[in-house]
């Protein structure tokens, strides 16, 4: 797919497309994805609410409800397996082993009922074949490693025991328990304040220099993608429509809805002359597949040849790809 | 929580008091009398001359003060002396007596309960063991065959009165085919194997009526609190961590699916002891039930106060034990 790649990439997702059947007919969410991580790189993937960076992430592992969701097409290939083809048990041994989760809304996503040691353990003796006094050990460097003070004696708590921060932490523990080679981060900070938000980002950094696992880092702020990532993917209505290394994107920005995302980001230079901007319209539900780009009702550059055609990526050179009709550099249609 | 609990168990004392009360100034208020089903011919100043004995047409306050009395002081000292703890003189002692067989109210009770605990107990343990993995299974497969087998059979067997299917069970396995007895003999004394069959076969059909439809309401519950908890974010947590789904099933959704289960469970026990009083009555259970319609029927008031009077008792008591039940379960309740 894409020239000058050295190294084989740990994930390396082909045309994946799911689709979700609902009672007003199909709707599909993600619509031939393809992308690539290599080792220890982080990828963020920006877009707006139901611009299908979730669905896209969950739909690698089957972590969607299936029905309603269905995995159409696509290869996702992860340490010589394809994990879309792989047996039901041999995908349980990747979740939470190998791949690693971690959810938007630390306050629902631990189970109410059990301490957060059990659920800590729980994928240790899973996966590691941990003992009990093992996984306990385990759980308790874990804690540590994400900053959890007096974690031994935190083990013992239930998750409402702990603050937002803290349950997202203990979310990263569960997450990197088993030593996963790729984390996914599915908008880690939404839930939390800004405060704690820079704290989770900082941790997040930090372990990552220490452990060395490649991130996908879902995200709808093009500022905290800016800060972290190594390549962004900008996702609009189940397609990728811009995918750039972190410095390009941000300086040579290509498509309408990048240029229009990073035009809402507030500014400081300027003495609060502006109101914050914002693009109008929503992302369309996609009842059908596509014969037109799915952004185009919202673009200011569309033209005739927007309502006939739905782009596809196209190569920008050093692996900056777009998928638009228009050329913003020049002005006119390519 | 056990601070809650005393709390909680001194608070019920005033208001038991406020219901014997209000339950005694009710019956104070029915209209019937205990010699109305006394034979015509008698006089009515015989009549007057039984009421008076009975202890009928006291001034009322009179008359609580001296069921109060009998119930909290009388009755509880009658049985620590029949264990063998004797406490002032016994043959002071007025126990409450029941105006239709003139023996004391409790051993009246004490008589019904086995029965009671029996047949309807039994048929609530059966509603609560099919119920439970019913509901887990529908909630998992839900819109499936099993599910929506599971769902007709609940709606019958909730909306189809007991007397109805209890008729029904008598007709077909009784009279047609003959299987099992359709009256319940309590003088069946189980010595043998033979008596042993013929206890169980005389048992079946009434706990099959009240099973089905205990378990139509709790697989519901069942069904409805594992819908709820199927969908939550901590759900696709285990799946992400990799858990199987059984754990993730059988640990996870259920152990938060219980919580609201057990307390329905926990708040239904009270009506084991009132007894299924229509199914006792169609099956001739003489239980706890028949036992107060019997009462109602002859303005045995002294009977009827204190089977209701214990019947409220129980629902004081089973509310606090599924209050601390759930405390126990989620440990996001905290009482103290």
């Amino acid at each position: 797919m894409l020239g000058g790649r050295a190294i084989k990439p740990v994930l390396d997702v082909t045309d994946l497309r799911t689709v979700f059947h609902t009672q007003d007919g199909t709707v599909h969410a993600v619509n031939g994805i393809s992308f690539y991580l290599e080792e220890g790189e982080l990828l963020s993937v920006v877009g707006e609410s139901g611009s299908g960076k979730s669905v896209t992430m969950m739909s690698l592992l089957k972590l969607l409800p299936i029905p309603p969701a269905e995995i159409v097409a696509g290869t996702v290939e992860f340490d010589g397996n394809d994990l879309l083809k792989l047996e039901p048990e041999a995908l349980r041994q990747v979740r939470g082993g190998d791949i690693g989760f971690i959810f938007q809304d630390p306050m629902t996503s631990l189970n109410p009922v059990f301490k957060v040691g059990f659920q800590i353990m729980e994928p240790l003796k899973e996966h590691l074949g941990l003992s009990e006094k093992e996984a306990r050990k385990r759980a308790v460097e874990l804690l540590e490693l994400v900053g959890i003070p007096s974690a031994s004696d935190r083990l013992d708590d239930y998750p409402h025991q702990f603050s937002g921060g803290m349950r997202q932490r203990v979310m990263i523990a569960i997450a990197l328990a088993c030593d996963p080679k790729i984390l996914i981060a599915d908008e880690p900070t939404t839930a939390l304040d800004v405060t704690i938000q820079a704290q989770i980002i900082e941790l997040v950094k930090k372990l990552r220099q220490k452990l060395g696992m490649a991130i996908v880092w879902i995200t709808h702020d093009l500022g905290v993608a800016a800060g972290i990532s190594d390549r962004i993917m900008v996702m609009y209505a189940g397609f990728v429509v811009e995918h750039a290394k972190v410095k390009d994107l941000y300086k040579r920005p290509l498509h309408p809805y990048t240029r229009a995302l990073l035009a809402t980001l507030p500014t400081d230079d300027e003495e609060g002359e502006d109101r914050l901007k914002s693009i109008s319209g929503l992302p369309p539900a996609l009842h059908e597949y596509p014969n037109s780009c799915p952004f185009a009702p919202r673009c200011e550059h569309a033209f005739d040849r927007c309502q006939k055609e739905n782009p596809l990526l196209m190569e920008m050179g050093d692996g900056h790809q777009v998928a638009c009709w228009w050329d913003v550099e020049k002005g006119a249609p390519r | 929580m056990l601070n809650y609990t005393l709390r909680r168990l001194l608070f019920a004392i005033p208001t038991l008091l406020v219901i014997s009360f209000i339950i005694f100034v009710i019956l104070d208020l029915a209209p019937g009398d205990p010699t109305g089903q006394l034979p015509l011919t008698i006089p009515a100043e015989v009549r007057a001359k039984i009421r008076e004995s009975l202890g009928v047409g006291e001034p009322i306050h009179i008359a609580y003060f001296k069921w109060v009395r009998g119930f909290f002081v009388y009755e509880p000292l009658y049985w620590l002396d029949q264990i063998g703890i004797t406490i002032g003189d016994p043959s002071e002692r007025a126990r409450i007596i029941s105006y239709a067989t003139r023996g004391p109210v409790f051993d009246l009770i004490l008589e019904r309960i086995p029965q009671t605990l029996w047949v309807v107990g039994l048929s609530y343990v059966f509603g609560i063991l099919i119920a439970l993995p019913i509901g887990v299974i529908s909630a998992y497969k839900q819109y499936s065959w099993f599910d929506q087998l599971g769902t007709f059979i609940s709606m019958v067997g909730f909306s189809v009165p007991t007397f109805f299917t209890g008729l029904l069970m008598i007709v077909i396995f009784s009279v047609q085919l003959g299987w099992f007895p359709s009256v319940y003999d309590t003088t069946l004394d189980v010595n043998s194997w033979d008596t042993f069959i013929l206890q169980v076969k005389q048992m079946v059909m009434p706990v099959a009526v009240l099973a089905l439809y205990n378990a139509s309401q709790i697989s519901r519950f069942m069904r409805a609190s594992m819908l709820d908890n199927l969908t939550q974010d901590y759900v696709r947590t285990a799946r992400a961590k990799g858990m199987s789904e059984k754990v993730v099933v059988l640990t996870h959704v259920l152990r938060n699916s219980l919580i609201p289960v057990v307390t329905v469970i926990a708040l239904g026990v009270p009506t084991i002891f009132s007894g299924a009083i229509i199914t006792e009555q169609i099956f001739r259970v003489n239980g706890l039930g028949q036992l107060l319609i019997i009462g109602i029927q002859g303005s045995d008031f002294p009977l009827v106060q204190t089977l209701t009077f214990i019947f409220a008792i129980l629902i004081v008591l089973f509310n606090l034990i599924a209050d601390v039940i759930y405390g126990i379960l989620d440990p996001r309740i905290r009482y103290d």
